[in-house]
């Protein structure tokens, strides 16, 4: 079975290079992600859609170590949990971005670090369709 | 700001209380701070009741008298509780009313909050991918902060050993056994750097404040504490905010600041008058960050404070004197006029095992929560 991304419009993919999709207000240049309709600064309702750059350095990050509530759905149990990295990435100068780091080790992060997006596993679903998410990986080499 | 008094507070202890109603307690704690200002419910000209849980708190009417005032009822997240004491004084500047309650109550599930993230502007998805949890937001938060500004882990085991101290010396608090720093630094992880017991809990309670006319206080009290600063913001464009899937590069500081700021210039004083204060402590990163964010202090001193014993009850900063939402827990809604208790018991000298020593005249208060939103009082003997 085909995989399929938790939600359209959040990641180009299928793609070598994914990029997370945001907007740009092209009066005040304010970038958001993900898309939304109208500018968190100035209001404007014209935003375009933008693609976020793939690299960028790790501002700051914590570890999630207990099983969100609902609505989280990861298909995983208390049992079957396993702890995830978050970080907050910069991504040049466009923009700093929230998501999951592909490492859950806070001896493994710094803050500062070289990282890129990469789309992954997230859960698979009972009819064994595989839904994938996006997260930020270490910069190999780094 | 001269012309509001707080003439009576009351408290419903914090903590988990069985089968009891929120409203219950609501009306506990409105029955206390009528007794302690010495008025009447039927006195009442007004009141405004904050809770996140209970959707009409104006119900707690059928507990404590249906007189038919206008009761308002009000949200908005952890400031809630400032939100109902900020509006209850500016109905009294305004003139339209003489004396009115501010009340706020909670029962909350176990556990870390949650909700429909829709509902506080993040994507739909922001929860189903596990990114929408207010403590991995002050992880994040004081984890760049540890970076940027050099305080160490040990020093947020500090914070919530103080917390826990103070807690033992408050029938009302919900933790009352003092914690060693190694057990809080021992304890499960939850969200790097912050352990357990590095965080507060949701939990149930109230708290109510009387208030009226600051030319008619002495009719009630002899000790009237005047409410000198009332302030609320929320964030700017650059600021980094809990349930928020970007941030901008260009950083700006934290509604917290601005509040501050705000509070300070309307009551006419500076962060060196304060006395007694109570912080948000969420978590003990966010106590040590909201240190400097009131003014209290500059970015980093917090590591030599606390290791100086400063923030005790009796240093010169005396912080979270009745062990802050560490010992108390959070019942969102009554979290913030518990503040305004503990400051009223210890402007009046009535703070028993945790009296900061010295008569303070001084009470600052700060409430911070999402989506970005930090509420400031300072009181006045």
């Amino acid at each position: 079975m085909t995989p399929i991304a938790f939600a359209e419009d959040v990641f180009t993919w299928p793609a070598d290079e994914p990029q997370l999709i945001g907007s740009r207000c092209p009066s005040c240049a304010a970038i958001t992600f993900p898309e939304q309709g109208s500018c968190p600064r100035c209001g404007k309702v014209e935003m375009e859609r933008h693609l976020l750059p793939r690299r960028g350095t790790l501002w700051t990050f914590t570890t999630q170590d207990f099983l969100p509530k609902e609505p989280y759905a990861s298909g995983e149990t208390m049992e079957t949990f396993k702890p995830y990295g978050v970080g907050i990435v910069q991504l040049g100068d466009d923009v700093r971005v929230e998501g999951r780091l592909t490492v859950a080790d806070p001896a493994e992060l710094r803050i500062g670090m070289a990282l890129e997006l990469v789309i992954v596993p997230f859960r698979t679903d009972d009819d064994g369709t595989e839904v994938m998410t996006y997260a930020f990986r270490p910069t190999q080499g780094d | 700001m001269d012309d509001v008094a707080i003439i009576g507070v009351g408290l419903h202890p914090f903590g988990r209380f069985g089968p009891k109603s929120a409203l219950e307690m609501g009306a506990d704690a409105i029955r206390a701070a009528c007794t302690d200002a010495g008025v009447q419910w039927s006195d009442v000209q007004f009141a405004f009741g904050g809770s996140c849980e209970v959707d009409n708190p104006d119900a707690v009417v059928g507990l404590v008298g249906i007189t038919g005032i206008p009761f308002m009822d009000v949200y908005n997240g952890c400031a809630t509780a400032a939100t109902a004491l900020q509006l209850a004084a500016q109905t009294i500047q305004s003139g339209t009313y003489d004396i009115g309650v501010a009340v706020g109550m909670d029962k909350h599930l176990p556990g870390a909050f949650t909700a429909d993230p829709i509902h506080y502007g993040a994507p739909w998805w922001y929860g189903e991918q596990g990114l929408f949890l207010t403590t991995k937001f002050f992880g994040m938060k004081i984890n760049r902060y540890m970076h940027d500004h050099g305080i160490s882990h040990e020093t947020l085991a500090k914070v919530a050993a103080k917390a826990y101290r103070n807690g033992v010396n408050n029938p009302n608090a919900f933790r009352r056994k003092p914690v060693s720093e190694e057990e809080i630094l021992g304890s499960r992880m939850l969200n790097y750097p912050l352990t357990q017991y590095m965080f507060c809990a949701p939990d149930e309670g109230a708290a109510a404040v009387v208030l009226c006319r600051a030319d008619i206080a002495h009719r009630y009290t002899s000790t009237p504490i005047y409410l000198r600063a009332a302030q609320l913001r929320t964030r700017k464009y650059g600021a980094f905010e809990v349930h928020r899937s970007w941030t901008a590069v260009d950083a700006d500081p934290a509604p917290t600041v601005f509040a501050s700021q705000a509070a300070y210039d309307q009551a006419g004083i500076g962060p060196e008058d304060v006395d007694v204060i109570q912080l948000q402590d969420t978590d003990a990163g966010a106590e040590v960050i909201h240190m400097a964010e009131n003014g209290l202090c500059a970015d980093g001193e917090q590591e030599k404070l606390l290791a100086d014993g400063a923030t005790e009850i009796d240093g010169p900063l005396p912080v979270n004197t009745d062990g802050g939402l560490i010992a108390n827990g959070e019942p969102i809604g009554a979290s913030g006029l518990r503040q305004v208790h503990e400051l009223v018991r210890q402007l009046r000298g009535e703070a028993g095992d945790r009296q900061v020593p010295g008569n303070p005249r001084v009470g600052y208060a700060q409430l911070y929560g999402a989506p970005g939103t930090a509420g400031v009082n300072i009181v006045t003997r």
